[in-house]
């Protein structure tokens, strides 16, 4: 590639006296003097978020009202920063979904250590896991900046749900062809 | 009333003229002789020679002094170090002490002027226009020469100061 | 109504005057640090403080009820005014350090005498006039502290003065930020004082007829740009503001006094990208918020005098001085010619075309980068210093023919 010779005018003496210029920046400062502020007065006003946005890790329940997470503890695994931590217990005969199985008996998420890489929703293999608009966490202790079970479907609420695979698998059984 | 501050301004012009001499720290010399300055044009109110007052503070205290500051810091001449008794020293002391002399003599010898007198005394540098008419007749030629001194001492710092490249050869 | 104030001895109704005039000047001072960081926000697209709100309850009180006034208070809520009482108060009561490295005496020092020729030069600057009847005459007086002969000269002597502060504070803080800083703003001071007295020259040069009494009193400044209209003429210049016939020479004058007042684009003194602070690194509190009324006084001072030579003082419009403006208006309202109602007005305008000027500041402020320190002295003794000589010659000459 060859080197572009570009011939510069010399300046005018207008230019030179830099009058014209500031003249000029006087007029955008003042253009935007007049203008309306662009800033967002924020705990009143918060901004929109973007889809897919990765704020705070959260459970969801599907539409029926079923608590989706398993706890199989792939999350837990796959967590970095090891923020995630799972008591794994059974679900009691009575519930309406025994056939899942288990489910988490604690959930807790130390959001001092979770560093909101979206790796647990990554590999969650019950949607169950999702990182929502949530993006302050804020409190006055250790202890609060911990997120357990309740509050994490509290932040969660319900997610729609394409496939209602526990309850298409309770249908086969009874149909006699689980697999 | 105006001799009371006669005396509180005249005090104090003595005391930081004295500070000037003796203190130790350059740069506090150079202060004091500001307040001096200062001093001196106060009493210059007094005399209703407002034109003075002003020029004094705006020449010596405004500009004279701060580039004696402005030198002292760029110089970092530290204080106390200065040997108490130089010959210039001892000589500079000398002519001062005649000069002295010399204006207490006169001072005695013309004696004191009654206050009447001191009245009919037109108040030369009070207004602008008597300042500016003296400076170009009555005083038309020393104000040149100084003018002219002031041109050499700049042209020599110049040249002292500037180091002129590719000259070598001619000297 | 006012004639017990005429019965109070000399001394107390010259103190009396002097309180009223720093009572207005220091709350304008203050009143600019809010106004800055407001025009700094609105010019960068940003609402600025808008949210302190004075408690109800102990001392504040009254301005807590002032805030909670519909649609006022929520207004002065917005424009920062409270955030103004939150900051004087900070300022006061705040720790105020004393670095154990500084030199302790000139260190508390600086910032006082920063304050002096801030307050001092307002003595000789008149900010309005009235008339007054003298042996039964009308003559127009001005409203100033004292209406001496040597005005112009004593607001330069005076303010010359101000370079010892900031000197003074880079020196004592025994730091080589703030020495810089020092060092910078006392050869800019130095270098653009000359460039503004040469460029005010011309001023009384117009003024000051051959043979007449010569004068450099900034009330005669204004009294030679109140004239009224009468046909294009040499005489009509009289009604003309000075800015008009004298560009060269305002433009010098008020790019002189950006340099002064330390104002970008020629903030060197205290440069934030290269020197900290600059001079005032080292201080904090109430001495810091000394430094910064001081600047803003100047300011205030400088626009003053600036409005006073080249833009017509208390004249409305050029051609319009204050008495034909009153005259007119005294046909709408019934006490218009009361003196104190002219003096009102005048200040009123004065004050007005001040205010312009210090939004002009900060206009310039937040649109031009700073300069390097040697475009600055480039700019000083090679460009300004030439131009007001070249600018001083054209004058005197003109001058000198038109009045032959």
């Amino acid at each position: 590639m060859a080197v572009i010779q570009v011939e510069r005018k010399p300046l005018t003496f207008a230019e030179r006296t830099y009058i014209p210029q500031i003249i000029g920046g006087l007029k955008t400062t003042l253009k935007h003097f007049f203008a309306p502020t662009v800033t967002l007065q924020y705990p009143e006003e918060r901004p929109e978020i973007p889809k897919g946005y990765r704020g705070v890790p959260t459970l969801v329940k599907d539409p029926h009202g079923r608590e989706k997470c398993v706890s199989c503890q792939l999350c837990e695994f796959v967590c970095p920063p090891k923020a995630i931590r799972i008591t794994p217990g059974e679900i009691p005969a009575e519930s309406s979904s025994v056939h899942v199985e288990k489910g988490p008996q604690a959930f807790d998420i130390d959001m001092l250590r979770c560093i909101y890489c979206g790796l647990c929703q990554e590999v969650c293999p019950e949607e169950a896991i999702f990182l929502q608009n949530q993006f302050s966490m804020s409190g006055y202790t250790r202890a609060e900046m911990v997120n357990n079970k309740a509050r994490l479907y509290e932040l969660g609420g319900t997610l729609p749900d394409q496939h209602f695979k526990w309850d298409k698998k309770k249908a086969a059984e009874e149909h006699g062809n689980a697999h | 009333m105006a001799a009371l501050f006669f005396y509180i301004f005249s005090t104090f012009t003595v005391a930081s003229a004295l500070a000037v001499v003796f203190n130790k720290n350059t740069v506090a010399s150079a202060l004091a002789l500001l307040m001096s300055l200062v001093g001196v044009a106060s009493i210059f109110v007094l005399l209703d020679a407002f034109l003075l007052a002003a020029l004094m503070v705006f020449v010596y205290a405004g500009a004279v002094v701060a580039l004696f500051l402005f030198i002292v810091m760029l110089l970092d001449v530290q204080g106390g170090v200065r040997k108490p008794f130089k010959k210039i020293t001892i000589a500079s002391s000398g002519i001062a002490l005649v000069l002295l002399a010399l204006g207490l003599y006169s001072f005695w010898k013309s004696g004191a002027q009654t206050t009447a007198e001191l009245g009919q005394i037109v108040p030369v540098g009070a207004t602008l226009k008597n300042y500016g008419e003296l400076l170009f007749t009555t005083y038309l030629l020393p104000v040149q020469i100084v003018g002219f001194l002031l041109l050499i001492a700049m042209l020599g710092v110049i040249v002292l100061s500037k180091k002129f490249e590719g000259l070598e050869d001619i000297k | 109504m006012f004639d017990f104030y005429f019965h109070l001895h000399l001394i107390v109704r010259l103190v009396l005057q002097s309180l009223a005039v720093i009572l207005v000047l220091f709350p304008i001072a203050a009143a600019c640090s809010m106004a800055e960081r407001k025009i700094s926000a609105w010019i960068q697209g940003r609402p600025g403080p808008n949210r302190t709100i004075a408690p109800i309850g102990g001392l504040l009180t009254p301005l807590g009820l002032v805030g909670r006034i519909p649609f006022l208070g929520p207004f002065l809520q917005q424009m920062g005014i409270f955030q103004l009482a939150a900051d004087g108060g900070k300022f006061t009561f705040k720790e105020d350090p004393v670095p154990g490295h500084v030199n302790k005496f000139y260190f508390v020092l600086a910032p006082i005498i920063s304050m002096i020729p801030a307050l001092t030069t307002v003595v000789v600057v008149p900010v309005g006039a009235y008339f007054a009847v003298v042996d039964g005459v009308k003559v127009l007086k001005p409203i100033v502290l004292a209406n001496v002969d040597i005005g112009l000269l004593a607001v330069f002597a005076v303010s010359s003065l101000g370079v010892y502060s900031v000197i003074l504070a880079g020196w004592a803080s025994n730091s080589k930020y703030a020495f810089l800083g020092g060092v910078r703003a006392s050869a800019q001071l130095i270098s653009y004082e000359l460039s503004m007295t040469l460029s005010v020259l011309p001023v009384f040069l117009w003024i000051n007829k051959p043979g007449g009494q010569g004068t450099l009193s900034l009330f005669d400044a204004v009294q030679f740009q109140s004239g009224v209209f009468h046909g294009f003429s040499l005489a009509s210049l009289h009604g003309l503001w000075g800015v008009c016939y004298m560009p060269v020479s305002a433009f010098i004058f008020l790019v002189a006094l950006f340099a002064e007042t330390n104002r970008a684009p020629f903030d060197m003194p205290e440069s934030e990208s290269e020197l900290v602070a600059g001079f005032h690194t080292e201080y904090g509190a109430f001495k810091w918020s000394l430094f910064f009324l001081a600047e803003y006084c100047h300011m205030i001072i400088g626009s003053a005098v600036c409005i006073l030579l080249f833009f017509g003082g208390w004249n409305l419009l050029p051609w319009v001085p204050l008495a034909t403006l009153i005259d007119w208006l005294s046909h709408f309202i019934s006490f218009a010619g009361h003196p104190l109602f002219m003096g009102l007005v005048g200040i009123a305008i004065f004050l007005g075309k001040v205010f312009f000027f210090i939004f002009f500041f900060m206009w310039v402020r937040w649109t031009l980068p700073r300069f390097r320190y040697d475009q600055v002295m480039d700019l000083g003794w090679k460009k300004l210093l030439p131009l007001s000589i070249a600018n001083l010659l054209f004058y005197t000459l003109g001058i000198a023919l038109l009045q032959k």
